[in-house]
């Protein structure tokens, strides 16, 4: 997964960011047309166990997604929430990132390090709690 | 103009002022509106394009007349809209000029669900109050209206309560004309 040739990492990682972080590292943002302007839904999410399992229906969660056009480039993000300027900025950092996406892919990787740290920290507390089952030989058996 | 614009800009008061046009011309045979908000790619004219946004969703399939079946439209309709397009069997909307409408192939609803009939956009060169002279309900005594031939809308009455409604539009003006509606030459 890397940024500079992976859309859909980008998209990813923009959809998960905390907004306020975003903003900050993101800093003033060059002028986007709206084509569909930020709008907040409800998306089913699917999921499914095992590789053989039939999806099924896990629940529901908000959205909010957005369209611009920057440069004449295209922009579209689906975030997580109801917040309409994080969706805003997560669209018009795609287009910029479709224009040049070394730049964009250079701004974003403290976010990207931020997240890969919060994920290991929770894997390591998880792992702290981890129990080991083993079976005792009983001695019938012998 | 490309396929991802020409959007409402404000969708919430634009579709509903849009809608209660719509819903006002077809109450009133005759009358005629101007509606705005929308621009599709051309050929679809400002009041279609509007139509086709606040009366269409993913759950309307749409038939696309000769004319209007070209990959502009037809990727507009699925950034904006996102709606199935269909022969004209299964679609409960349809867009087109008269001649690439053909009647005859649209379902007109069934006795006991006369709601499950298509709702035809007919985009037309212009939209006059002179022609055909239109009576029934929502029409004070008479009105007139620039229609594309007579007998179609005739033949439409004599299956009431099924049959077809129809909207016309050119530019960013649209009429209506519900299954209804008396239709005599004038």
């Amino acid at each position: 997964m890397s940024l500079l040739t992976d859309r859909r990492a980008l998209m990813g990682l923009l959809a998960r960011a905390a907004p306020d972080r975003l903003a900050a590292l993101a800093g003033p943002l060059p002028e986007a047309i709206e084509l569909r302007p930020a709008q907040t839904g409800t998306v089913m999410v699917q999921g499914r166990i095992g590789g053989t399992g039939a999806a099924f229906k896990m629940g529901e969660m908000v959205v909010t997604r957005c369209s611009v056009q920057v440069a004449g480039i295209a922009g579209h993000a689906h975030v997580q929430g109801r917040d309409k300027a994080h969706a805003r900025t997560a669209a018009v950092l795609d287009a910029m990132w479709q224009a040049d996406p070394a730049r964009i892919a250079a701004l974003l990787a403290p976010l990207a390090a931020e997240e890969t740290a919060r994920r290991q920290t929770r894997a390591a507390k998880a792992a702290a709690t981890r129990v080991e089952f083993f079976t005792l030989v009983r001695g019938e058996d012998q | 103009m490309s396929a991802l614009t020409g959007g409402f800009t404000s969708p919430a008061p634009q579709a509903a002022r849009a809608f209660r046009l719509a819903l006002m011309a077809l109450s009133r045979p005759g009358r005629i509106e101007t509606v705005s908000g929308a621009t599709g790619p051309a050929p679809l004219s400002a009041a279609a394009a509007t139509l086709l946004l606040v009366l269409a969703d993913r759950d309307t399939p749409i038939f696309l007349g000769a004319g209007h079946d070209g990959t502009d439209v037809r990727e507009w309709i699925a950034f904006h809209i996102g709606a199935p397009l269909v022969p004209p069997e299964a679609a409960m909307l349809a867009v087109g000029t008269w001649p690439d409408l053909p009647l005859s192939r649209f379902p007109i609803g069934l006795p006991d669900y006369p709601d499950r009939s298509a709702t035809l956009i007919v985009e037309s060169p212009a939209i006059s109050a002179e022609g055909p002279r239109l009576t029934g309900p929502g029409i004070a005594g008479e009105a007139r209206l620039s229609l594309p031939e007579v007998n179609a809308f005739r033949a439409n009455r004599m299956l009431y309560p099924q049959g077809l409604d129809f909207f016309f539009t050119a530019g960013d003006r649209l009429a209506a004309l519900p299954r209804s509606t008396q239709v005599e030459s004038a």
